[in-house]
């Protein structure tokens, strides 16, 4: 059983970065909810300290995701084709581009999940100062505390479209290449 | 987060959310524009291996930063009609998604 080094950074930046923000995100609607009930469910400032490090946890994740996409697996993703090479498997795009039929899963796919999932780390990082700067006080401001909540909808969307999108594209044409590393050594039947 | 009479407001909170929507807005506007202008794209390609990725990005983030202190500097210890900030910043938002999807930006 073995990974090739890009095969498992895309690993580490879908299912890593990007998987655990998604995983993330319910706890984070639930937690955006038990605010709202604060008054009545005597909300104390331990629910308000681990709404703030749990929001800023998934603003990292959401950061880490972004950047190892763009400035790590991007690159191999889109790395040009020497003319003449018959081989495209270790040039995504090109291969995904030298076909009708799977053309459209860069020009729909990654043209718009490498923009969308940037506002996934923006609206994250707006709800974590918010829910950090407000602390307890955030449910004596309903707007806001809708307005944090609705950025984190939308924060989901994106980040789960860029997932879907990055999911299927991998599985078309999959970045890999470079050293590979075993994990295991089986014997043959 | 709190005003001259010590009571708490909301404008710190409104300058991040509109912040956020104007940084997502111009992420989606700059997604269109460097499509529609090899100028632009090459300009915005601050590093090769990513593209214009890079240069799209940065810019928004730039802006996005840029908004929030300036906003959160004007609006400190006020309050700020929230439910029109709010719209405002949903309605950029909105916009951002729409732009930064291929098929709408062909549109233009």
């Amino acid at each position: 059983m073995e990974f090739t080094t890009r095969g498992l950074w895309t690993m580490l930046h879908g299912m890593g970065f990007g998987g655990l923000y998604l995983l993330a995100f319910t706890g984070a609607l639930v937690e955006l909810y038990r605010t709202r009930l604060g008054d009545s469910l005597q909300a104390d400032s331990d629910n308000s300290e681990f709404l703030r490090k749990y929001l800023a946890g998934m603003a990292v994740l959401a950061w880490l995701a972004v950047l190892s996409g763009a400035y790590i697996v991007y690159p191999w993703y889109r790395a040009a084709a020497p003319a003449g090479t018959a081989n495209l498997a270790a040039f995504p795009q090109a291969l995904l581009q030298s076909s009708p039929s799977t053309a459209q899963w860069h020009l729909l796919g990654m043209e718009w999940k490498e923009y969308v999932a940037w506002i996934a780390p923006i609206s994250c990082t707006m709800a974590a100062a918010v829910a950090s700067g407000y602390g307890e006080s955030l449910r004596s401001f309903p707007p806001l505390r809708a307005a944090v909540r609705n950025f984190v909808v939308i924060s989901f969307f994106a980040a789960a479209l860029a997932g879907l999108t990055g999911a299927m594209l991998n599985k078309h044409a999959p970045v890999e290449g470079g050293r590979t590393v075993q994990v295991l050594r089986g014997s043959t039947q | 987060m709190n005003g001259e009479d010590g009571r708490a407001t909301n404008g710190a909170g409104a300058a991040a959310v509109l912040a956020a929507g104007i940084g997502s807005f111009v992420l989606g506007v700059l997604d269109v524009a460097a499509d529609k202008s090899r100028a632009l794209k090459t300009f915005l390609s601050f590093y090769r291996p990513t593209g214009p990725l890079s240069g799209i990005t940065t810019v928004a983030v730039v802006v996005w930063l840029a908004a929030w202190g300036l906003l959160a500097w004007r609006w400190r210890g006020k309050d700020v009609p929230m439910t029109r900030t709010n719209g405002i910043a949903y309605v950029l938002l909105g916009l951002a998604l729409l732009l930064t999807f291929p098929l709408f930006a062909d549109l233009f």
